[in-house]
């Protein structure tokens, strides 16, 4: 999950700038830390060769440049986050070969539901997608706020009950990543890693077709099973009953899914899934 | 009758916080018993808990803060181990009790040690400096304080009975509603933050009121030391933020308590406004605490530098810009909710903008070095510490300010590793060199040193150990507050992370000891002169410890230089005349008002916490009583004769008067 | 010993700062009292604007429920505008009986502020109340939960102070006019002129703005 090796263009855009602003940034850090213990060396009270000058407390010069130095590091920093933030918008479309897949994700108590409108299908924990297509992904909650990360990838994004956000991402290189949720979310926050294989485009259809058989059917019946509280050990795979499920969701349709059972009247809530351990 | 409360709230199935707490419960329990049994009760409560001499007052902040750094500090422990341990496991915290852990060391560290810590400097210091009697509102100061106790003391109650949240320290809903956390963890948090809230609200307008309407003769704003600027900055920061966070927290109260729809997910409710404005307040509050600490920190440095602080007017720039900016960049904790290139871009580089004037800051220190006579007390050594490592912890906090920089590090351990290099490299190492400065002031007596160089030099490493890794696993994609996790590769950095923390509870053993051993070998220590360290600022122109009505007659500022030249001419002023004129002084009367109100509050909080509605009308009208009890008394000062003034005085005087002979002569 | 130390110093303008005038020392206790009131009256106002933006930002959450236009009532609102700007001459009234002294006129200009404050609180209680009776109440809609917060907080204001009203009648028929006393009474005006303020904010943003849609 390295951030330095990048799998897809924009983790290697996020990636570069990170490199290179914290370059930008060296030039002047080090030259002062340096600066700050080799004044405080020299200066010391029992050096007799270090002049003292208690009257140097005030020079237009060393001010003027005092100020600039900082100035001109961060007019260079703004710049590069001025493009970078345009370039880099999470919503900005990244070309890739062949038709983008479009992949829709619902972060669950505790676990990511990916929806896979155009396949009819929908998995969970498992993220398959093709080397080098764009994926367009839509995404939100079904209860509290989560944000969906694939470091190898690039650009993280909040998921929110109530709303869309937009990502766009590629996967560059076939293997397999693991994605994870960013944002803390309850008791089976650290078990809502995912998986994600980076798969060859030729095998992509392949895979649809074997998961689009599978016996286990997404409505809105067994969406709300699924996003009772708990935590998915399972790679469960679906077909997808109905394509507009996600907009149910994302529009409240379907309710938000439901906290905690109430275990104990008193003032301590026990953890909501039975199996969040 | 007793709301939500019944047996099933005291965790006996969870031994860590029971035995916990019942250590805590039989230490106090311990002191109180030995309080009494020594006799020392009167002069407990007639000398420090009815106490509002600011000097007093400030003291207790600070040993709020360092009572409230151990049990913060016990919990970073806990965390690291079982960071270290849950590897492929469920180490030894199940996730329930994790989550307490993080969400309350971050509420306490931040709202029970940074801000009681620079508080009470603050308190304790800038009076003195400005060459006054007191602050503005003595009586308001005292309720200040207690009601920051007050949140203290139920944060640390949910220990016992019921539980804390487990939702991070900032609570976002909408895990923190009522639906997703029914508990009455949030409620605790809640309520111990909005009565803290009022206790820092109330020190905010006192400090302000203080530094903007009571200086002596002659104190211009330029020629004030930059501590008093910087506390002048960090409260009106606190003035202007305080009710936002108050105003939040309020709504979620009522989401929770009255089913308002705020923050839920249902009718409308909104979980970005959450966003927004709980960060308009917290961006603000980061500089309520760091600022302090650079106003102490250009204070150490001058002194110890023997030269006045470089660039005097571009630090007061530098500090007001940083106050006014801090309020435009808010949105720069959440570039990746989708806000849009323009928006993230503008706050982004807002952000880089604040690092200008931090920036000047940290040459104009280097400057003041420059020619100058360093001795490396311990107060100087955090100073340098802190200089080296707030750099680091800048050049990271403007990293994250880059937002495509941001997409890949927001939440994760690099995260965690950039802000804790700036609170502990900057205001808890701030608020030691402070405590080491300004020790003998408070008490009277110097800290050993030895054992404060051990302290700092074991911190210092010990943060590097710690948090170096951090920064390491954030590259490697590790995200904040995971109670477990199966990546190989984190495994060895959470290690190295569990020995940083080892070696850093040796610091705070080290500053304990230096404590013990100093106060033992008082006598020797010893401060006669009120000036130990050759300040350059009034405070050092009193008595250590400084006589209640701090100076017998209020300095009389004249020299141009805010510092070294007022110091001495403030001296020669009070020895000039050899048979000086002393007159009444007029002082606050003490008052309960505070402790009493602060326990109402108590009860009040807990019974709002558990719906105990009668106790709650009770504590109100407790409050209310208090108060009109403390409108109605006739008399709110008392006359110190000019015999006993002179008394006091003379003391000093002698000792005094052979250091200025010496000051003059410089 | 003399100033020499201080004027024979070459260095008398280290940091350029020039020409200054004396600060002439601390400030009276009825200035500072009354500063720092002040400060406390913008951080009230700053909470307010939360409850404000709250408000903007929820307006139109109305949720499948009522909108504004829908449920507030002109001629009450109208009302409780007249009750208070009036108190807030009558506080005046009272303020300047308290300077001069003149106990009679304080307590009937309190007494008449607190009528009117009263008669403002009962109009916005009965209005609450019909809201909630008819099924309108805060937890119906987010654009409701921002209405009765926002308003009721200022009436909550408008209660406290009230209750600080009768409290300084108390003190005054206890203790006469003393000067802490006056300090208070100086306080509880500029708290009641700012709950004006903030109720024209309140009139204009919720009932003008809100009727119009
Ligand atoms: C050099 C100036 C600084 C810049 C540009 C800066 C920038 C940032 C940014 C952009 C974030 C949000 C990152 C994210 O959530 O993804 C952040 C987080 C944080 N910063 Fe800084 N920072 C600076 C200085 C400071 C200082 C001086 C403090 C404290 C004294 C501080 C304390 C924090 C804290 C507590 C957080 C994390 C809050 C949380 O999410 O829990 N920062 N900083
Ligand atoms: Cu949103
Ligand atoms: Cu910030």
């Amino acid at each position: 999950m390295n951030l330095l090796d990048p799998q897809g263009p924009v983790a290697a855009a996020n990636s570069t700038i990170l490199v290179d602003s914290v370059f930008i940034m060296l030039a002047i850090v080090v030259p002062t830390i340096f600066a700050i213990l080799a004044f405080a060396f020299w200066f010391r009270a029992s050096n007799p060769k270090a002049k003292f000058q208690p009257d140097f407390v005030y020079s237009g010069r060393v001010e003027m440049v005092v100020w600039a130095i900082p100035a001109l590091t961060v007019i260079l920093l703004g710049g590069v986050a001025w493009i970078g933030s345009h370039q880099l918008d999470p919503a900005a479309p990244v070309p890739g070969t062949g038709s983008p897949v479009r992949i829709q994700a619902v972060s669950l108590d505790w676990k990511w539901l990916f929806i896979y409108p155009d396949q009819r299908i929908a998995t969970v924990n498992t993220l398959t997608v093709p080397a080098g297509a764009e994926l367009n992904f839509q995404l939100t909650s079904s209860s509290v706020m989560n944000t969906f990360f694939i470091p190898q990838l690039g650009s993280m994004i909040y998921t929110m009950n109530g709303m869309v956000t937009k990502l766009n991402l590629r996967a560059d290189n076939e293997g397999k990543l693991q994605g994870l949720s960013a944002h803390f979310s309850g008791d089976g926050f650290p078990d809502m890693m995912f998986d994600v294989n980076v798969i060859s485009p030729l095998a992509f259809p392949d895979w649809v077709a074997t998961t689009a058989k599978s016996d286990a059917v997404l409505n809105e019946d067994s969406y709300k099973k699924l996003m009772q509280q708990g935590v998915e050990k399972g790679r469960p795979t679906y077909r997808l009953d109905d394509p507009r499920l996600f907009d149910l969701i994302a529009t409240q349709h379907i309710p938000p899914g439901p906290g905690p059972e109430l275990a104990s009247e008193a003032g301590r809530s026990q953890s909501g899934g039975h199996d969040a351990r | 009758m007793l709301g939500k409360l019944d047996w099933s709230a005291i965790p006996f199935d969870q031994p860590i916080p029971l035995i916990a707490g019942a250590v805590v419960l039989v230490g106090i329990l311990a002191v109180l018993a030995w309080v009494v049994v020594k006799g020392h009760l009167p002069y407990l409560w007639h000398e420090w808990i009815t106490s509002v001499d600011h000097k007093r007052i400030g003291v207790m902040y600070i040993l709020l803060a360092s009572v409230m750094l151990l049990r913060g500090g016990s919990d970073a422990i806990m965390m690291r181990i079982q960071q270290a341990v849950a590897y492929q496991s469920q180490g030894y915290l199940p996730p329930e009790h994790y989550n307490q852990i993080f969400s309350a060391h971050g509420t306490i560290m931040i709202f029970f040690v940074a801000m009681p810590f620079v508080i009470g400097l603050m308190n304790l210091i800038v009076p003195l400096q400005l060459g006054v009697r007191d602050v503005a509102f003595p009586t308001l100061n005292s309720v200040g304080f207690w009601l920051t106790a007050t949140g203290a003391l139920l944060v640390n109650l949910s220990l016992v009975i019921g539980e804390f949240a487990r939702t991070g320290w900032l609570a976002f809903p909408p895990l923190s509603e009522l639906s997703y956390s029914p508990g009455v963890g949030v409620d605790y948090y809640a309520w111990s933050l909005q009565i803290s809230g009022v206790g820092t609200l109330v020190a905010g307008i006192n400090l302000v009121t203080t530094v903007l309407k009571l200086r002596t003769k002659g104190m211009n704003y330029l020629r004030m030391p930059m501590f008093c600027w910087t506390t002048l900055a960090s409260n009106l920061l606190i003035v202007a933020a305080f009710p936002i966070l108050t105003a939040t927290l309020a709504m979620l109260l009522l989401d929770r308590y009255l089913g308002f729809h705020f923050f839920t997910n249902e009718a409308g409710g909104n979980v970005m406004m959450f966003m927004n404005l709980i960060w308009a307040w917290g961006h603000p509050e980061v500089y309520i605490l760091v600022l302090p600490a650079f106003g102490i920190f250009s204070e150490v440095v001058s002194t110890f530098s023997g030269k006045a602080l470089f660039g005097y007017r571009s630090m007061v720039l530098a500090t007001m810009a940083i106050c006014v900016i801090s309020f435009m960049v808010w949105l720069h904790h959440f570039f990746t909710m989708g806000a849009g290139p323009d928006v993230n871009a503008i706050f982004g580089i807002a952000s880089m903008i604040i690092a200008i004037p931090t920036g000047v800051k940290i040459y104009n220190w280097l400057f003041t070095m420059y020619g100058g006579r360093i001795r490396f007390e311990t107060p100087m050594l955090w100073s340098i510490g802190f200089m080296v490592t707030f750099i680091i912890g800048g050049l990271t906090g403007v990293l994250v300010a880059v937002p495509p920089a941001d997409f890949i590090l927001h939440n994760s351990m690099f995260l965690v590793a950039h802000f804790h290099n700036v609170i502990i490299g900057g205001v808890l190492f701030g608020a030691f060199a402070g405590f080491e400065y300004w020790f003998p002031k408070a008490f009277g007596f110097r800290l050993n040193d030895r054992w404060g160089k051990l302290a700092f030099w074991f911190t210092f490493l010990g943060f590097y150990v710690t948090f170096i890794p951090l920064y390491v696993a954030g590259m490697l994609g590790m995200t904040r507050r995971m109670q477990h996790y199966d990546v190989a590769a984190w495994r060895p950095w959470m290690l190295v992370a569990a020995v940083g923390m080892a070696v850093l509870t040796i610091g705070v053993i080290c500053q304990i000891m230096q404590l013990v051993v100093s106060i033992r070998n008082r006598e020797a220590l010893r401060d006669h002169t009120g000036d130990p360290w050759d300040g350059r600022s009034l405070e050092w122109a009193t008595s250590s410890p400084p006589p209640v009505f701090n100076f017998a007659f209020n300095p009389d500022v004249r020299g141009e230089d805010a510092y070294w030249d007022l110091k001495a001419h403030a001296k020669q002023q009070s020895l000039q005349h050899d048979a000086p004129e002393y007159h009444d002084i007029e002082m606050p009367r003490n008052s309960p008002t505070g402790f009493v109100c602060a326990f109402f509050a108590t009860v009040m909080g807990f019974a709002l916490i558990w719906h105990i509605w009668w106790m709650v009308i009770l504590g109100g009208i407790g409050a209310f009583a208090t108060f009109v009890v403390f409108a109605w008394r006739d008399h709110d000062e008392y006359v110190i004769p000019a015999e006993e003034v002179a008394a006091i005085d003379r003391v000093n005087l002698e000792e005094r008067r052979s250091l200025v002979s010496m000051a003059g002569t410089v | 010993m003399s100033m020499t130390a201080t004027a024979g110093r070459a260095h008398a303008d280290p940091h350029h700062i020039g020409l200054v005038i004396e600060h002439p020392g601390p400030a009276p206790k009825r200035i500072v009292t009354a500063y720092g009131f002040w400060v406390f009256l913008l951080s009230d106002i700053v909470m307010f604007s939360c409850f404000f933006a709250a408000y903007a930002v929820l307006a139109d959450q109305t949720a499948g429920g009522p909108k504004g236009s829908e449920i507030f009532e002109q001629r009450n609102v109208a009302i409780e505008t007249v009750c208070l700007l009036l108190s807030s001459f009558t506080c005046g009234m009272a303020s300047i009986a308290a300077d001069v002294r003149n106990r009679l006129w304080f307590y009937l200009g309190m007494a008449v502020t607190c009528l009117l404050g009263l008669i403002f609180l009962v109009i916005e209680f009965r209005e609450f109340a019909d809201l909630v009776a008819r099924g309108y109440g805060p937890s119906r809609s987010a654009f409701l939960t921002a209405f009765f917060s926002l308003v009721g907080c200022h009436g909550l204001h408008v209660s406290a102070g009230i209750l600080w009203l009768l409290t300084m009648m108390a003190q005054v028929f206890a203790k006469g006019f003393r000067a802490d006393v006056l300090r208070r009474m100086m306080c509880f005006a500029l708290f009641w002129h700012a709950l004006d303020i903030v109720w024209v904010g309140v009139f204009s943003v919720v009932y003008l703005l809100g009727s119009g849609v």
